[in-house]
């Protein structure tokens, strides 16, 4: 027995028609959406701030009503995202509406919560645990600024609970990317969660299709003649015991190799023979990728070891404020004026007594955004630049006198600037990212399940 | 044994790469052509040599790990990208950039 799991979404923003594409011509058993990327978290925490109703995947809302004719199948597709983001419940009532506007409203829904641990940040810190961050070793209490959102990364385990209890759609918040892609496999197959080879298995599969286009095709220093206006959004055929083909929808843009499986294997990763997941710690290195005929790729030898003993737990909070603006300087001498603008910018800030705790200027065009060596020193031979000024300070006021100090250069600066027609400059909170573990036994997770008309009662 | 090339050539003919962000750390997976650019590339691509490259990004360490298997290795920059993607004050927040560049650096 076989499944296929077709992935529509890598990160919130990614393209809203793919789900549907997708979902139509991939003949799938499950989709999965992924919108959750680290930085997205502190996104959503700024959402609710505004609305408490607000701070989950909104494209979820959006994608949605394309889905519900493949949902109405005779072969019904299934769908496990993690659109709830930090507030799982308020998105199953959203959904459920749009479910029972399209006939729908018998249908289950299922939401895991558990992992938002910001309720019980000063339980968990009176009770001894330090979360300690992982990159500097400090205990959150060194910390003096507001926590946003304090999320635990769940495992597959309560997806699976939710599929298994009927639910069409299951919507969670913060779990691992690659149990989104394990739940449908242990639900329908029955793995044991100490089938550590199998569950490894299906978590690298999970891990090569979680970034949407990134397995076929998408975001290859070799682009060129991929159609990838039309790319097919990746699907994992898994099978019973492990054997896993990473393909795509027939007649769709992109292409998957066996480059395109392996770029993608050891995409955000760190150490390839320890992958960690709340599901199973897989060993990369032991993996062969075979292409198995054409956009068919084969991946096998997985190896796991059980679980780790802590849940990484991703917390954001408040540093501040940053603003950027830019401006396009043009004519011969570009770099040089570029370089006095921002000298001049800086002068008067700094007349008006404005400092900042941090500011950058940058040369776009002039090759140095990557850091790469020998750029600086380049000889440089373009008629353009575009000037890049941006600064972070904890004072909004600060950051807000920054944002009107750029217009004046138009004209009080030399000429050949342009680009300031758009306005302004946004200020925005910056939220800033503090990982840590947490024992998994002090995560507890909840499932509930019900059908739409229910949720869409609120 | 001498295995580095007689005259310099792009990493781009060997290899090619992707990279992204884990917090405040890049990581950059380069992935070889076939097995002899595989076996160069884990004599010559160190992690001191990619670590000089992108000296300009401030990170702390540089430190790569080999899979054999699918004939790639990963590179991880720790603190490279200036606060991460929520707080970098550049335009590539996220490293993004880097396995384009890297794919620039010269065998020799």
């Amino acid at each position: 027995m076989t499944i296929r799991v077709g992935n529509g979404a890598g990160f919130l923003g990614d393209q809203l028609d793919a789900p549907r594409r997708l979902a139509e011509a991939g003949d799938l058993d499950y989709l999965t959406l992924e919108y959750l990327a680290e930085l997205t978290m502190s996104i959503l925490a700024r959402r609710r701030e505004k609305d408490p109703a607000a701070g989950y995947a909104d494209d979820f809302l959006d994608v949605l009503p394309g889905l519900t004719q493949n949902l109405n199948a005779d072969a019904p597709l299934k769908i496990v995202t993690n659109a709830g983001g930090i507030n799982p419940e308020c998105c199953a009532v959203a959904a459920g509406k749009i479910l029972v506007d399209a006939g729908l409203g018998d249908e289950q829904i299922g939401v895991v919560t558990g992992d938002d641990l910001l309720p019980r940040l000063a339980e968990l810190q009176a009770g001894g645990y330090e979360l300690r961050n992982l990159d500097t070793g400090q205990p959150l209490s060194d910390l003096d600024s507001p926590v946003v959102s304090a999320n635990a990364y769940l495992g597959a385990g309560p997806l699976v609970e939710s599929i298994q209890q009927g639910a069409r759609i299951t919507i969670a918040g913060r779990v691992a990317d690659a149990s989104l892609t394990l739940a449908p496999a242990v639900a329908e197959f029955g793995w044991s969660w100490n089938d550590w080879p199998m569950l490894a298995a299906a978590s690298v599969a999970g891990h090569l299709i979680e970034c949407g286009a990134q397995a076929t095709g998408g975001y290859s220093v070799a682009w060129q003649g991929r159609r990838l206006a039309d790319v097919g959004y990746p699907i994992a055929e898994i099978g019973q015991s492990g054997d896993i083909v990473i393909t795509k929808a027939p007649g769709t843009g992109g292409s998957v190799t066996r480059r395109s499986v392996v770029e993608q294997l050891v995409y955000e990763i760190g150490d390839p023979s320890s992958y960690l997941t709340p599901d199973v710690v897989v060993d990369f290195t032991t993996v062969q990728v075979q292409q198995d005929g054409q956009d068919r790729v084969r991946v096998a030898g997985a190896s796991g070891r059980p679980a780790p003993e802590k849940l990484k737990v991703s917390l954001a909070y408040r540093d501040g404020f940053m603003a950027s603006a830019m401006v396009l300087v043009y004519g011969d001498d570009c770099l040089e004026k570029a370089r006095e603008c921002e000298q001049i910018v800086w002068e008067r800030l700094s007349r008006a007594g404005v400092t900042f705790s941090r500011k950058l200027g940058e040369l776009l065009g002039a090759g140095q955004a990557a850091g790469a060596s020998g750029a600086a020193d380049a000889p440089f031979h373009g008629r353009e630049i575009v000037l890049r000024l941006t600064v972070h300070d904890p004072r909004r006021e600060a950051v807000e006198r920054f944002t009107r100090e750029i217009a004046p250069l138009i004209t009080s600066g030399p000429a050949g600037l342009a680009g300031y027609a758009a306005g302004r400059a946004v200020v925005r909170p910056v939220f800033a990212y503090w990982p840590t573990l947490i024992p998994r036994e002090l995560v507890v997770s909840n499932v509930r399940v019900q059908t739409a008309r229910n949720w869409a009662r609120g | 044994m001498q295995t580095e090339p007689a005259v310099s050539a792009r990493l781009a003919e060997f290899a090619t790469a992707r990279s992204g962000d884990k917090g405040n750390h890049a990581n950059i997976g380069v992935v070889a052509v076939d097995e002899a650019a595989y076996e160069r590339l884990r004599e010559w691509l160190t992690a001191e040599r990619v670590a000089d490259f992108f000296k300009d990004l401030g990170a702390d360490r540089v430190e790569r790990f080999e899979l054999p298997n699918v004939q790639a290795f990963n590179f991880v920059l720790y603190n490279a990208l200036a606060g991460g993607a929520s707080r970098s004050l550049r335009i590539d927040t996220q490293g993004k950039l880097l396995g384009t560049a890297i794919l620039e650096m010269r065998l020799s």
